[in-house]
Parts: C-alpha cells; structure tokens; sequence
C-alpha cells in the first residue's frame, strides 16, 4: 500500500467527518481509505494541465426567484420530527457553559 | 380480461381499467394481495401503505370515471424508492438514522406520478443512503432477486427492480448515481433508465452525489419506460439543475426504426473482466440491431478505466458534505447517552450511519480536506472534463453507445462487501454516463446459463432519449429475449 494514513490523519478526519470510530473501526478505515487513495493515485497518470475542474456537465448559471414566501406554517410538522421538543423548539443539548 | 392485473405492464392496465374491465381499487387490491403473498421471500419493501394505496385508488377511480384522468399511468400501482420523499409516508434511505423520518412535503417526480394518476404502494428497499450495488447495505436487510433467492437483486436501486420483477408493482420509481437504476434492472430482468442530467427534478430526492442523482424509471417495457418518463420530467424552479425541455414527449420514440442508426461499440466494454455469456448476448443484441437496419462498430472510447476513480473521489465528495445534515437535532436517531453538542453528533452519527456510508463520508472528508483537496477532488473535476470531452467526441460519429450493463450477471448474496474495490469495479460500465450526465436505458437481452439475466446498455448523448428509446423498443420487438 502507497497512501499510508497515520493515527492522526484518520482521527483528524473522524473530526471533520463527524463520526467517532471505536479503535477497531479506526484500523479498517486507515486500511481502507489507504487501499482507495491507492487506486484514486491512478488518476494522476492523467496529464490534466489545463484543463477546466468541471463541476456540472451544463453550464448552468444561478437560479434566480422573488423572495416570496410560497409553503405554509409548517412547525408543528416539522417538530413532530424532532428525536426531542419543547415549547415548539428543537431541544440541543448545552452549547455554552 | 385474460390476463392477470399483476402481470400486466401500465400501458395495458390503465387500458384496462378505462374500459372499465377493472378498476384502480381492484388493481391496488391485487397488487397489495402479491405483497402479502411473495413480499417475505424477497424483501422489496421497506414500508407498505396498504390503507393510503386503497384510498389513492379510491380517488383516482373516480377522477377517471368522471373523465378527468386519462393516461397510461392514470389508477395504476407504481412503488417509490425509499430515498424519495413521500408526505406523510416513512421514507428511511434503508438507513437506521432515518428510521422513522415522515417528510412533511412530497417529491416533485412523485407529485408528477400522482397527478398522472399514480397509485403508490409503498417504498422499497435499497442500499443505505444508496450507496452500493447489491442492496445488501440496507438496515432493513437484504432484498433477493426474484429471478433467483440467492442472488442479489442489484443496487442500490434493488427493492424497485426486485418488486417489478415479483409482481409486486406494475412500475417503479428509483434513482441513478452510478448505474442504481441500470444495474438492478438488468440483474432482475426489466427495463431501466437514467435520464439526462436535469430532465426529473430532484425535489425530495435525499441527495447522495446531487451533480450525479437522477431519477428515473423501472418498468416491463420499453412502451412503460417512454411513459412514465414523459410524466416524470419536468422544469422545476426548486431545483436549480433542472433543465427545461420541450421535447419530453418520449412516447413518441416509440416505433420501429434504426435505419441508418450510427452505434457504437466501445472496444473497452468488451475487454478484461467482462463475462463470456454477457459478451455473447450483447454482441447478439448489436446483431439484431445491425440486421434492423443500423450501422455497428467498433471504436476506442478511451479513458474508460479512469471514471471509476474520478467518480468515487466526486460521489465520496458529495455525499461527506449531503449527510451532515443528519445531526440527531432536527429529525432522524439520536443517540441515548452523550455529554454534550459534538459529542451527541458524533454518536448519532456513528451509531445511525452503517459501514459503507461511513466509509464514504470518511474519504469524502480526506479529500476535501485542506492539502489533499487540488491532489484529489479538483483533479477528479478535472478528469471528469476529459471523459465527457471523450464522449463528445464519440457522439460526433455515433448516435449511441452500445454495451453491457454490468460486467457479469447477479452475484450472489454475500459475495460483494467484503471488498469494497472489488465492488465498485462492477460499476465500470455505468458510472461514465453519470459523470458526463448522460442518458442511458438498459433492457433485457437474455439470460446466463443459470437462468439469470442478462442486461444490454444503451447510451445517448445529452437529451437524446428519444433515439435511446426508439433503439431499445426496436430491439424488444425484434429481439430473441428468452
């Protein structure tokens, strides 16, 4: 394997990424994330100077609409969605100390 | 009535029902019967709405009786891949931290079927968040393919190919990021399409890869295919991607002519690591192409070997950034025990994702990460310029790309996610088309020696549907399909 990712790549990633690996998941994902960088390093046989990153195949160009509110009052829906409410809010937990 | 209502296609059910030989109600009854019977060998479904399906029959039935619903879609039973909102209705993503997520609005597609008349049975299984091959990824477990219970149906579209092949559904509705619609349709044997870029909207599609997620078809025929696209597509300002086209009246394709047809075959889909059966049976279906009047050969496509890569460094890309949404604040799981905000996203996440998704979101992260993002995201836009710039070129002496679908028929259950690479290698005729945005169908073309079908691909350059469709039917009409 080229790409070897070390302890503090994948736990630096596991930081962006949101997710928190037990150790076992942690030594799958270096194995695995080393085994797909080595098959994306296939890419850079690629002479790719430049050329354009292309984003959407079309050329697409923003989307523009009056600022109309068009849907109804949805709240009590939504909450109903909500793992946890209160008093028709999202309930979080602590953020600030 | 001679034939059964389950094995009817739309075209000829909804035929039936404004003869009055049946009705949409009798119709949903006999499909919701199937369900009953067959749905636990082959696990198609993850919610089925038996009680909102009759009411929906109920209304349509009358709208039709009063004149006011005429289609070929108008009292017939569709089933909804489970990624793609329906109000009211449990759409999951076969994905524990959706379990008992009721979206509060319907997709725009879907709200197409409805006003064509559509009857939705319920959603069907898929690969969690639809990301992978086999449908083995779900939480809800494993759907089978009809044709064969120890084999898997395709993915990640598969509950809605598996259902269409089981009767279990008249058509059905799936999404297509990397050959999820084609793939499926043609392990379990029906008919499959991914549209242009843009041509459904993705309203209400619960995005996966959003510059590669189209909706599309899975129907018994080409006729249902060109049918239920042309009510399916649509120019819709809530997606900022969907295009407006004048030309949707797909039903029109729907003769029997490719003379003069340019098709071309690209000598890199017939090469290493496609199966001989697959080879003969597509090289069969080009001959009755050629024999009806088209003109098939062979040429270097070129680059083929790179959209496997490029694809799974962008799709990877997207979907890190699509599923940070899911935060166990606003809907979805959240995890029993935490000490506080990021320390309770982390576990709903963890706890909610599977190992697939996980495994996407974590290099999707790395290569969008500051220092690896030139290296390996920019490059793959990059290197997606160069293959669509490598189709542009075919098509300007082809009209359409022939070839297979898949490199083999359905592996069997338990045979794929133990080697993740090994598996995305099966998407290598696919995932092009998705890169480039372009549309592709696939139809059955036979079987292997196992009883197992066999898929042909066809693919068009951009909003060429319509000569896509007239290949494909001519081909139905014509071809020996066992």
């Amino acid at each position: 394997m080229a790409n070897i990712i070390s302890d503090e790549t994948i736990e630096y990633v596991g930081i962006l990424a949101k997710l928190e690996l037990s150790d076992e998941e942690k030594e799958q994902a270096k194995s695995d994330m080393g085994r797909m960088l080595d098959y994306i390093d296939k890419l850079g046989e690629l002479d790719t100077t430049d050329v354009e990153p292309m984003s959407h195949v079309f050329s697409v160009e923003n989307v523009f609409r009056e600022d109309v509110v068009t849907n109804g009052d949805e709240r009590e829906r939504l909450l109903s969605n909500a793992p946890q409410e209160k008093d028709g809010m999202f309930v979080v937990p602590r953020t600030f100390e | 009535m001679s034939m059964n209502i389950i094995d009817m296609t739309a075209t000829q059910l909804s035929t039936a029902i404004r003869a009055g030989e049946t009705t949409a109600v009798e119709a949903a009854e006999a499909l919701l019967a199937q369900i009953e019977k067959e749905d636990k060998n082959y696990n198609c479904y993850v919610t089925v709405d038996r009680e909102g399906a009759l009411a929906q029959a109920r209304a349509v039935q009358a709208k039709i009786e009063a004149g006011e619903l005429a289609g070929p879609l108008a009292g017939v039973p569709v089933a909804v891949k489970d990624n793609i909102c329906t109000e009211g209705l449990r759409t999951t993503c076969s994905s524990k931290i959706l379990h008992n997520f009721v979206p509060t609005y319907t997709a725009e597609a879907v709200k197409n079927l409805q006003k064509a008349g559509a009857v939705i049975l319920g959603k069907t299984n898929m690969d969690e968040f639809a990301m992978g091959s086999t449908t083995e990824t779900s939480a809800y477990g494993p759907t089978k393919n009809p044709r064969n219970i120890e084999h898997v149906p395709g993915g990640s579209s598969g509950g809605s190919a598996a259902a269409v092949a089981a009767d279990e559904c008249i058509y059905a509705i799936g999404s297509d990021t990397g050959g999820s619609i084609r793939q499926p349709a043609s392990y379990c044997g029906v008919v499959g399409m991914k549209p242009t870029y843009g041509t459904v909207s993705r309203y209400g599609l619960i995005a996966y890869g959003s510059s590669l997620d189209q909706i599309g078809p899975l129907t018994k025929d080409v006729r249902d295919c060109a049918a239920v696209l042309e009510v399916l597509a649509s120019h819709d300002t809530k997606d900022s991607t969907s295009v407006s086209r004048d030309d949707t009246d797909f039903t029109a394709a729907l003769t029997e002519d490719v003379k003069g047809m340019r098709i071309g075959i690209p000598n890199d889909y017939l090469g290493e690591g496609l199966g001989d059966e697959v080879r003969t049976a597509v090289l069969q279906a080009a001959e009755v192409l050629a024999d009806s009047g088209a003109v098939v050969e062979r040429f270097d496509l070129s680059l083929v070997e790179y959209a496997i890569p490029a694809y799974y460094t962008i799709a990877a890309a997207e979907a890190s950034s699509n599923l940070e949404r899911f935060d166990g604040i606003k809907y979805g799981y959240r995890t029993e025990e935490y000490a506080g905000l990021h320390n309770m996203y982390k576990k709903s996440r963890s706890e909610g994702f599977g190992e697939e998704v996980k495994r996407r979101i974590m290099l999707g992260s790395f290569v969008l990460s500051s220092g690896y993002y030139d290296a390996y995201y920019l490059k793959a836009l990059k290197v997606k310029a160069l293959i669509k710039k490598a189709f542009d070129e075919a098509f300007s002496k082809y009209d359409l790309i022939l070839g297979p679908v898949a490199p083999t028929t359905a592996p069997k259950l338990g045979e794929s996610l133990a080697d993740p690479i090994q598996m995305y290698l099966g998407d290598i005729y696919t995932i092009a088309v998705n890169l480039a945005g372009l549309p592709g169908i696939s139809v059955p073309c036979g079987q292997d020696s196992k009883g197992l079908p066999i898929g042909l691909q066809l693919i068009g350059d951009c909003f060429q549907e319509k000569k896509l469709i007239r290949a494909a039917y001519t081909y139905e009409q014509r071809g020996q399909v066992q």
